[in-house]
C-alpha cells in the first residue's frame, strides 16, 4: 500500500507509539482487502457505533483509555448510537436492577471517555445522525468512517457519500488517523452494481420487508433496483428519505448491503444510470408473492408462539420527525375506529433527541402522549439484548430488531391494528 | 489427512479441534452471553445458528464461511481475544468480511500475547469437508493440515 510521508512517518512511530498502532490498524486493514492508499476523511463529523456501557466491553474501555492518554483523540467531533437505557420505557423492578446496576453500570464512565475522545454533545446518541434535527448529515461524495450499519447504507445510497461498512473500534481508529484505506464502498469500482432488482409488486411495498427481502438475496453486493419511482413520486422528499431509512436498514441487517442505487431516484442512479450495472448481473424479481414468502420465511423465536404481546417497539432505525407526526394520526384514527382510548400493548417510539425536542414544540406531541404510547430515545435492540427481555413477547415493524433480537415481526399495518384494536395477539 | 490453501490475514501456528458453521457466524448473537456471564468455554448463544448453538467456541478452530450481523461484531472479537475466550483460530471459506478482519486485525495490533491465527479464502471444498471434531493443524504459510 501506497502511504504519504507523513503516513509512513506516523507508522514508524514519530508520533509516539499509540498513534503509531493506530496506523498500523489502518494499514493492516486495507490490506486485508487490497487497499492501494489510506485517502483522507473530508466529512465533518464521524458517527460511532458502540454507544452502550456494558460491563463486558471492559477491553474497549481500556483501549479507550489507552488512547485518551496518549492524546489520541478523534480529529473530528462524532455522534453516537442511541443509549441503551431510558426509565420512561416499561422495565420492571428487576430490570431495572439488571440494567443500571449489572448490565449497563459502565454507562456514564463511557460518555466520559467518549467526550473526551470527541463526542459532538450530550444528545448525539441516535442511529440516524443523519436526520436534520441532529446535524451530522454528509454531503454527496464526502468520505467517512461510519460503523452502524443503517446509517452506512444510508449515507452511501441516499446521500451519495463513501464509507465501507466499517466495525465498530474500527470507526475511531479512521478518525483519529484522518484517513480510511481506500477500498470497496469507497472507490468508483466498488460502487457497480453486481444484482439487478425488479420490484414488480401491485402495490407499494412495505419498505422494510422490501429491504429484507433483497438483503437477504444479494447478501454483500450492491443492487441497482427498479420499480420503485412508481412508488416514490415525489423524489428524495421527506416520505421518501424515511421509507429508504427503513429500507435500507433491512438490506443492511438482514443482509450485508452498504450500498443500493434504486433507479431515477438515488443520487448515482439519477447520474449514472444503467452504467452502474457490472456485466452479467444477477437478477431478482420481487412480486407481491415474493414479499409474502419472505415474510412467511421468518421463524418466530417466542417460547410461547401465542403469547399475549407484552411491548411494541416502532422505530428501529429511530423516526424521523415526520413518521412520528403520521403515527401519531395513524394511532388515533386507529383507537378511534377501534372505540379505544388508549393502546391495548404497551408501545414505544424511538427516535432521536434532536427530532424529540422539535416533536415535543408540536401540537401532535400531546396528541401521541394522550394515546399512551411511549416516546423514547432509548436503543430497542441493546434494551432487547439480555436474557430477561429476550424472553419476553415483544413485537415490532423493525426487520433490523426482528434480526437481531427476539422481537415477531409484523408490518406496520399489521402493528398498528394490534395496538389499537388488540384481538388476536 | 487432506490439506488446505487460504490467506494469511494473522499468522501464527496452532492446533486445535474443529467446530464448523455452514451458515454466517453472528458474532454478537454467539459470543454476548458467553462474554456477559462469565462463560470462559465461550459457549454459542445464537439460538438461529444450529450448526454452533450450545456448542464451545474458546480454543476451537472455527471454521466459517464469514461473520454476519451487527457492525459491533469486530469489536466483540477483540473483547473475546482480551478476555481469553476467542477461537483458537478462524478459517473462513470465503474472502474475510470486514467485520471479522478488523476484529482480528485489532486484537493483533492491540493486544499482547494474544495468538488467534485467522485464515481466509479456503474455498467451498473446505467448509464441505470439515466436520466438528476433525483435529486442524495450523502453519505459518495459510496451510491447513485435517486429520
Amino acid at each position: 500500500m501506497y502511504l504519504t510521508d507523513e503516513q509512513q512517518a506516523i507508522l514508524n512511530g514519530e508520533k509516539g507509539e499509540t498513534m503509531a498502532k493506530v496506523m498500523k490498524t489502518l494499514v493492516m486493514y486495507g490490506d486485508a482487502f487490497g487497499a492501494d492508499k489510506l485517502i483522507p476523511i473530508t466529512s465533518e463529523y464521524n458517527h460511532l457505533v458502540t454507544s452502550f456501557g456494558l460491563k463486558m466491553i471492559s477491553p474497549v474501555y481500556e483501549l479507550m483509555d489507552q488512547l485518551i492518554q496518549a492524546g489520541a483523540v478523534s480529529t473530528q467531533k462524532f455522534s453516537m448510537d442511541p443509549r441503551p437505557v431510558d426509565k420512561n420505557v416499561p422495565a420492571n423492578f428487576l430490570q431495572n436492577l439488571i440494567f443500571n446496576k449489572i448490565m449497563y453500570a459502565k454507562q456514564d464512565f463511557y460518555e466520559d471517555q467518549l467526550q473526551q475522545l470527541g463526542l459532538l454533545d450530550q444528545d448525539a446518541f441516535t442511529c440516524a445522525c443523519y436526520l436534520d434535527q441532529v446535524g451530522n448529515k454528509p454531503q454527496k461524495g464526502e468520505i467517512l468512517s461510519w460503523a452502524e450499519s443503517s446509517a452506512v447504507v444510508y449515507a452511501n445510497s441516499v446521500l451519495g457519500a463513501r464509507c465501507n461498512r466499517n466495525s465498530g473500534i474500527m470507526d475511531i481508529m479512521g478518525s483519529i488517523a484522518g484517513c480510511v484505506p481506500h477500498f470497496g464502498l469507497v472507490t468508483d469500482e466498488g460502487r457497480k452494481a453486481a444484482w439487478i432488482v425488479k420490484v414488480e409488486t401491485t402495490k407499494k411495498p412495505e419498505a422494510q420487508l422490501l429491504g429484507s427481502a433483497i438483503g437477504m438475496k444479494v447478501m454483500e453486493d450492491v443492487p441497482y433496483i427498479y420499480g420503485m419511482d412508481k412508488w416514490l413520486t415525489n423524489g428524495l422528499d421527506d416520505s421518501a428519505c424515511a421509507y429508504l431509512k427503513d429500507f435500507g436498514a433491512a438490506t443492511a441487517s438482514n443482509g450485508a448491503v452498504g450500498l443500493y442505487h434504486m433507479h431515477n431516484l438515488t443520487p448515482e442512479a439519477c447520474e449514472q444510470g444503467e452504467s452502474l450495472i457490472v456485466e452479467n448481473a444477477r437478477v431478482y424479481v420481487i412480486d407481491d408473492a415474493e414479499l409474502q414468502r419472505v415474510q412467511d420465511s421468518y421463524p418466530v423465536i417466542w417460547k410461547n408462539k401465542d403469547a399475549k404481546p407484552r411491548l411494541c417497539f416502532v422505530g428501529c432505525p429511530h423516526m424521523s420527525l415526520q413518521q412520528l407526526k403520521d403515527w401519531t394520526e395513524a394511532v388515533e384514527q386507529g383507537l378511534k375506529n377501534a372505540g379505544n382510548k388508549k393502546v391495548l400493548i404497551p408501545t414505544v417510539f424511538t427516535s432521536a433527541p434532536g427530532v424529540i425536542r422539535e416533536f415535543e414544540k408540536t401540537e401532535y406531541a400531546q396528541r401521541l402522549k394522550a394515546t399512551g404510547v411511549v416516546l423514547s430515545y432509548i436503543c430497542p435492540l441493546m434494551y432487547m439484548n439480555n436474557p430477561l427481555c429476550g424472553s419476553m413477547p415483544v413485537i415490532t415493524c423493525s426487520n433490523k430488531l426482528r434480526t437481531y433480537t427476539t422481537a415477531r415481526y409484523y408490518t406496520e399495518g399489521e402493528i398498528l391494528e394490534k395496538i389499537t384494536k388488540g384481538g388476536n395477539r | 489427512m487432506k490439506e488446505f490453501k487460504g490467506r494469511v490475514i494473522a499468522p501464527g501456528t496452532v492446533t486445535a479441534e474443529a467446530i464448523v458453521t455452514h451458515g454466517g457466524l453472528n458474532t454478537l448473537a454467539s459470543f454476548q452471553k458467553a462474554l456477559q456471564f462469565g462463560d470462559k468455554k465461550a459457549t454459542c448463544g445464537d439460538q438461529n445458528n444450529p450448526d454452533l448453538y450450545g456448542k464451545q467456541m474458546a480454543g476451537k478452530a472455527l471454521c466459517l464461511p464469514q461473520t454476519i450481523g451487527s457492525t459491533t461484531g469486530g469489536m466483540v472479537i477483540y473483547c473475546a481475544c482480551a478476555m481469553g475466550r476467542q477461537p483458537a483460530c478462524m478459517l473462513f471459506s470465503n474472502p474475510i468480511d470486514s467485520l471479522a478482519a478488523a476484529g482480528s486485525i485489532l486484537a493483533s495490533v492491540w493486544l499482547e500475547n494474544v495468538n488467534m491465527p485467522v485464515i481466509d479464502s479456503l474455498g467451498e471444498e473446505f467448509l464441505s469437508y470439515m466436520k466438528d471434531g476433525m483435529t486442524v493443524t495450523l502453519k505459518d504459510d495459510g496451510t491447513v493440515c485435517v486429520e
